[in-house]
């Protein structure tokens, strides 16, 4: 296996030089952030012509993160999907627990290049709060971490990590206080600050370069799984899943495979309480094409462009917009996108957790779950690559509700759905 | 029917002509309700604004602060629609024949249809639009609408704008050019950076349009401090402040009267 792990994008064809994945990318950002937008495009493209930013960053990718990720084939759990073969890319076993060190390391670097000394960003989960507060304990940078109050509630573990590591964390109370909002916040405190500071965006959306950034320091997981089925299954999958919420662990296994032409990729939205309910995060499934945080891309929103309120168990794809590439992927066919419910999602999670000792994070567990459903399609020669973008530990209370797995509850299922609906209730 | 891009540019002409800085005021329509928003702009109108800005409340107000998100919020809870945000332009126009501009996000816009927006907009009297998430570069669909529904296009420039772009953004504006005198967000400020006076050079070297300055203006005394240098002074969350502090519409109604007079006694102050 190679030792190197930052492979950006070798074409360079997409997105185009204004930063267009067909109709969607783009920058539609106030005045004040272009200049700090512009130097974050010319400073990544310095990067990636520098062999002592890759070199850096490969270091830290195999000695820090831990990579290459291993490939783990799932048997048990496979038995409850049609028979197919199903293998998982374990994004979960990175320093931190999920892909999001990929593209945060990638950032903190940029960020020293560019001289500045502070970084913001957002989260959801806390994924990628806690690998940006890490990155940035590593090289001594001021953090600051905005994420919406009802996700401070239900990721309170991730919270404490953040502080831990030394990060301030601002629960945001404005809007539906998810993800949109922290991202919201993060925008204004970049207006305000940003001689000093970079905005270390978590994932494939947001102005141009960000899409395209972000995406290359995730192809690195593509790449390797591409590589490592090959080895172990002798051939490429029929489909490549993986979860969707902003779309960067998503187009990080994607990416690799677009040319291969054979290769199904199946991205797992958040339907929440089923998408005829209203209650959900499926963008790509039931939004139109607007501009929210930077971008043209899929939205959900209303008829005079009012964005909607989104739901979904699981923080890190409570979002209501999607990354540009992805909705290009959509509109050429390329991609595929389905919706699975939170119900599916905390099956999946358990199933896995019971018959492979894997507890995937609720975000991964959509992916999972769409993962069973495509095993049923493609029946018993089906080769299925998943990509198990974190892991559950942070999930733990909300699992425990939504089973009734903690002492105090009695365990029946009664109960369990009044704590189900008491989750629910609190997410809203 | 065309905009009133040719009201806007003679009243800004006639502030000049007076020596003085015009006073621009920003209210969001809907807020606190559509027939209120409309009379809180005759009040600052009858206090002495010159234009006035209304706003579109948007979901998501990523340049704004904490006090206009409020105001948002509640014209959006209320259920403020497009047609409300005309309705409030088409009246505060025929109750006060100011110039009326629209200042919102790109998306409702984008939804709504750029053509739509533009011919429904000048029809009800408008003058034109501030979008400042929508960069220039982004800005030729749009610009190409305003201009042959007579709207004009008021782009935002910020400190940390380059000399080379201020001219790229100020040759594709119209109107005025709205200096913002801080990199910030919305809302009121103790004091008016140096930057502002600084930025207002650097434009009006690219242009001859007026130059107005906006963010963290709250009082008379800023106004005319600003005013020694600008072509206007453009005032938002201090009037919105003065409504969401008022006990009763009424009250609300006053005292943003009150503080246009106050305002339009500083821009007199050069």
């Amino acid at each position: 296996m190679t030792s190197e792990f930052f492979i950006p994008d070798p074409e360079g064809l997409i997105p185009s030089a204004e930063g267009y994945f067909g109709a969607y990318g783009g920058k539609f950002i106030p005045e004040a952030l272009v200049a700090a937008v512009d130097e974050v495009a010319v400073e990544y493209d310095k990067a990636k012509a520098d062999p002592a930013f890759a070199a850096e960053l490969n270091e830290l990718m195999v000695n820090y993160t831990g990579r290459p990720s291993a490939l783990t084939e799932v048997p048990r759990f496979a038995e409850h999907a049609g028979g197919a073969r199903i293998f998982l890319k374990r994004e979960d076993l990175n320093h931190t627990g999920s892909h999001k060190i990929n593209n945060v390391l990638g950032q903190a670097l940029l960020t020293k290049r560019m001289g500045k000394t502070r970084v913001i960003a957002e989260t959801g989960a806390g994924q990628h709060g806690v690998a940006t507060a890490t990155a940035c304990a590593l090289f001594g940078l001021d953090c600051t971490i905005y994420m919406g109050e009802i996700d401070t509630q239900r990721q309170a573990l991730n919270v404490a990590r953040m502080r831990m590591l030394g990060a301030e964390v601002v629960a945001v109370k404005s809007g539906s206080r998810t993800l949109k909002d922290a991202i919201n916040e993060a925008f204004r405190d970049w207006v305000a600050n940003v001689d000093r500071t970079h905005y270390l965006f978590g994932t494939v959306a947001g102005p141009h370069p960000f899409p395209a950034m972000v995406r290359d320091f995730h192809r690195v997981i593509g790449v390797e799984a591409r590589r490592q089925l090959l080895e172990r299954a002798g051939r490429l999958p029929d489909a490549a899943v993986a979860c969707v919420g902003g779309g960067s662990n998503a187009i990080g296994l994607f990416h690799a495979f677009i040319p291969d032409e054979g290769v199904r990729l199946v991205g797992c939205e958040p339907a929440g309480h089923g998408v005829e309910t209203g209650e959900h995060a499926a963008t790509l499934t039931a939004g139109e094409p607007g501009i929210l945080h930077g971008s043209r891309s899929y939205v959900l929103q209303d008829d005079e462009g009012q964005i909607t309120e989104p739901y979904s168990i699981s923080a890190g794809l409570d979002y209501p917009g999607i990354g540009p590439e992805h909705s290009y992927l959509k509109d050429v066919g390329r991609g595929e996108y389905r919706a699975v419910t939170d119900d599916a999602a905390m099956q999946a999670l358990r199933l896995l957790s019971r018959t492979e000792g894997i507890i995937p994070a609720i975000e991964s567990a959509h992916a999972l779950a769409g993962a069973l459903e495509l095993g049923k399609e493609l029946g018993k020669d089906g080769l299925i690559l998943v990509n198990l973008s974190g892991r559950g530990d942070k999930d733990m209370d909300t699992a425990a509700r939504y089973f009734g797995l903690y002492d105090t509850d009695a365990v029946v299922e009664a109960d369990a759905d009044s704590d189900r609906a008491e989750i629910e209730g609190d997410a809203k | 029917m065309s905009g009133n891009i040719e009201l806007l540019n003679t009243t800004l002409a006639a502030a000049k002509a007076a020596d003085r800085a015009a006073l621009i005021a920003y209210l969001p329509a809907g807020f606190p309700t559509v027939d209120g928003g409309i009379e809180a702009v005759k009040a600052v109108v009858a206090g002495g604004a010159d234009v006035v800005e209304v706003g579109l409340p948007h979901s998501d107000p990523v340049l704004d602060g904490p006090v206009i998100q409020t105001a948002d919020d509640i014209a959006l809870r209320g259920g403020v629609r497009i047609a409300d945000v005309m309705r409030t332009v088409r009246e505060a126009y025929e109750a006060t024949g100011v110039p009326i501009l629209v200042m919102t996000y790109w998306n409702p816009i984008d939804r709504y249809g750029v053509e739509r927006f533009t011919a429904e907009l000048a029809e009800a009297g408008g003058a034109g639009c501030i979008l400042p998430d929508l960069p220039v570069q982004e800005s030729a669909l749009w610009r190409e609408h305003a201009d042959k529904h007579g709207l004009a296009t008021v782009f935002v420039v910020a400190p940390s704008s380059q000399d080379a772009r201020l001219a790229t953004i100020t040759a594709a504006g119209s109107g005025f050019v709205y200096a913002a005198s801080l990199m910030g967000v919305t809302g009121t400020r103790a004091s008016v950076g140096a930057q502002a006076q600084e930025l207002v050079g650097r434009t009006r070297a690219t242009t001859d349009l007026p130059v107005c300055v906006g963010l963290g203006v709250s009082n008379a005394a800023q106004a005319a401090e600003v005013a020694g240098f600008a072509d206007g002074v453009i005032v938002g969350s201090a009037f919105v402040k003065a409504m969401l502090d008022a006990p009763d519409e009424a009250a609300g109604l006053a005292a943003v009267r009150s503080l246009a007079g106050e305002l339009a006694e500083g821009v007199r102050k050069r």
